[in-house]
C-alpha cells in the first residue's frame, strides 16, 4: 500500500514499511551513509544517515536506512541538530581512522577541518560490517565475522586463523569503503594471491585470478565504480 | 571433548539455532572452557556458521576460549567496587597468584578475570570465586580466602 510522506517539504508516495532512505532517493534527497548498500539488508551501524521525523506529533531521531515509513510522516534531513550529530560521528571516525581518504572527503563536504578528539593508533576499519554482511548474504560463506565487543571489536576469521571456507572471491576487498582489506601476492606460489585483512589471511583464489572480472588483472574496481556511478545517476 | 557428550547436549536442546548460548554454557559447564574442536563440531551439526558462534563466544565475558583453572576468580571492577578499592584487591590477587588477568596459574588451580558488575553492589568490593560471593574484600583477606580453596581441593 502506498502512503504519502513529506521529506524536506517534498511530498512522496511510497510503500508503507519501506525504509526512509528509499523515499529520500525517490524525492532526490541525498542522505550521507557509510554502512548502507543497496544489495544488503540495512544494518544501522554508522548512524550517519540519522534523520529527524515527526510522527504522531512527536519528534524523533532515527536512522533512515532501517526505519520503516508510515503514512503522514514528516522527515527532515538537514536540521541544525542533525548537522551536529553527523559532525560528531565523522570526528569520532576521523579520530579512529585518521588515514582514510573517503572519511576525509565526507568531512570536507561537511566543512570539518580536523577532529577535536585524540587520534588513536591508526586502523582503517570503521566496523561498518559491509564485508561481513556481503560475505554472509551475497557470497553465502560467512568466512569473516565481527568478534569481541567494545573497543576490542574487529573483523576476523573464526579463531583468527586462515579461513577454511573462504573462496577467495575478493568481494570484501571491493565492498570495503575504506580499503582496509587487500589482496596481496602470495610469495610462495606464483600467480596465487591472498586476501589480507589485518593479520588474518583469507584463502588464495582457486581460479588463480584468471577470471575475466579479476580485480587485480583487469582493473575490476575501476570498472565497477563506473558501473555503479552510472547506475546511481540513472 | 567427548563427542557423545556434545551430542547429548545438542539433543537436549533439539538442535535449535536459538539455543546456541545454552549449548555453549553446557559445554563450558563440563569443560570449563570452549574447546575449538567442539565449537567446530557444533557448527557442523547445527549447520550454523562458525563465524556466528565465534562472535557469540567472544562477545560474552563468561565464555572463555582458553582453558581455565579449576576455580575461576572474578574480581568485580564496577563503580561501587571500584570506589571500595577493587583495584588494590586485583593487584594483591595478581601478586599472590603470580598471574595477570585472563591467565591461569601454572598448577591450573585458579584463573583470574575481571568483570564490570556482579549485581551485588551493596556487598562491595566483591570477589566471586566459582559460585561463591565474597563480600567486603580487602587485600589482607585475600590470602585467607584463597587458602580455603587450596585446602578444599586437597581434601577432595
Amino acid at each position: 500500500m502506498k502512503v504519502p510522506i513529506t521529506i524536506d517539504g517534498q511530498m512522496v508516495r511510497i510503500d508503507s514499511g519501506a525504509p526512509i532512505i528509499d523515499a529520500a532517493k525517490k524525492a532526490g534527497v541525498v542522505i550521507p551513509t557509510l554502512c548502507y548498500h543497496e544489495a544488503l539488508k540495512p544494518y544501522g551501524a554508522c548512524r550517519l544517515c540519522m534523520v529527524e521525523i515527526i510522527i504522531n506529533k512527536q519528534r524523533k531521531l532515527v536512522t533512515a536506512c532501517n526505519f520503516p515509513v508510515e503514512g503522514g510522516m514528516e522527515v527532515f534531513t538537514d536540521t541544525a541538530k542533525l548537522r551536529n550529530i553527523r559532525k560528531m560521528i565523522i570526528e569520532l571516525l576521523l579520530a579512529r581512522c585518521p588515514d582514510v581518504s573517503s572519511l576525509h572527503a565526507i568531512a570536507k563536504q561537511m566543512g570539518i577541518k580536523s577532529s577535536r578528539f585524540k587520534k588513536q593508533d591508526s586502523t582503517e576499519c570503521i566496523l561498518c560490517g559491509l564485508c561481513v554482511r556481503f560475505c554472509e548474504e551475497v557470497v553465502g560463506v560467512s568466512a569473516i565475522g565481527l568478534v569481541s565487543r567494545g573497543i576490542d571489536r574487529e573483523v576476523a576469521t573464526p579463531f583468527k586463523v586462515a579461513s577454511d571456507v573462504c573462496i577467495g572471491c575478493g568481494s570484501c576487498t571491493y565492498i570495503c569503503p575504506t580499503g582496509c582489506i587487500e589482496m596481496v601476492p602470495d610469495k610462495k606460489i606464483p600467480q596465487m594471491r591472498t586476501m589480507k585483512m589485518g593479520q588474518h589471511s583469507l584463502n588464495p583464489c582457486i581460479n588463480e585470478f584468471q577470471c575475466e572480472t579479476c580485480p587485480i588483472e583487469q582493473g575490476f574496481f575501476e570498472d565497477m565504480r563506473l558501473v555503479i556511478a552510472e547506475f546511481r545517476n540513472n | 571433548m567427548n563427542i557423545e557428550k556434545v551430542d547429548r547436549i545438542l539433543e537436549e536442546h533439539e538442535y535449535k539455532h536459538s539455543a546456541i548460548i545454552s549449548i555453549m554454557q553446557d559445554v563450558q559447564g563440563i569443560e570449563n572452557y570452549l574447546p575449538e574442536d567442539t565449537l567446530r563440531y557444533i557448527s557442523e551439526k547445527l549447520e550454523l556458521n562458525l563465524t556466528r558462534i565465534f562472535d557469540i563466544a567472544t562477545f560474552y565475558k563468561t565464555f572463555s576460549l582458553t582453558p581455565r583453572g579449576r576455580h575461576t576468580i572474578r574480581v568485580c571492577c564496577g563503580t561501587a567496587c571500584h570506589l571500595g578499592g577493587a583495584s588494590q584487591n586485583l593487584e594483591q590477587m595478581k601478586r599472590t597468584l603470580h598471574i595477570k588477568e585472563g591467565e591461569a596459574t601454572d598448577d591450573s588451580m585458579f584463573s583470574l578475570e575481571t568483570v564490570n558488575c556482579l549485581g551485588t553492589c551493596a556487598l562491595a568490593p566483591v570477589v566471586m570465586i566459582d559460585e561463591d560471593y565474597h563480600d567486603a574484600v580487602s587485600p589482607s583477606k585475600i590470602e585467607k580466602i584463597l587458602s580455603s580453596y587450596h585446602s578444599e581441593s586437597k581434601r577432595l
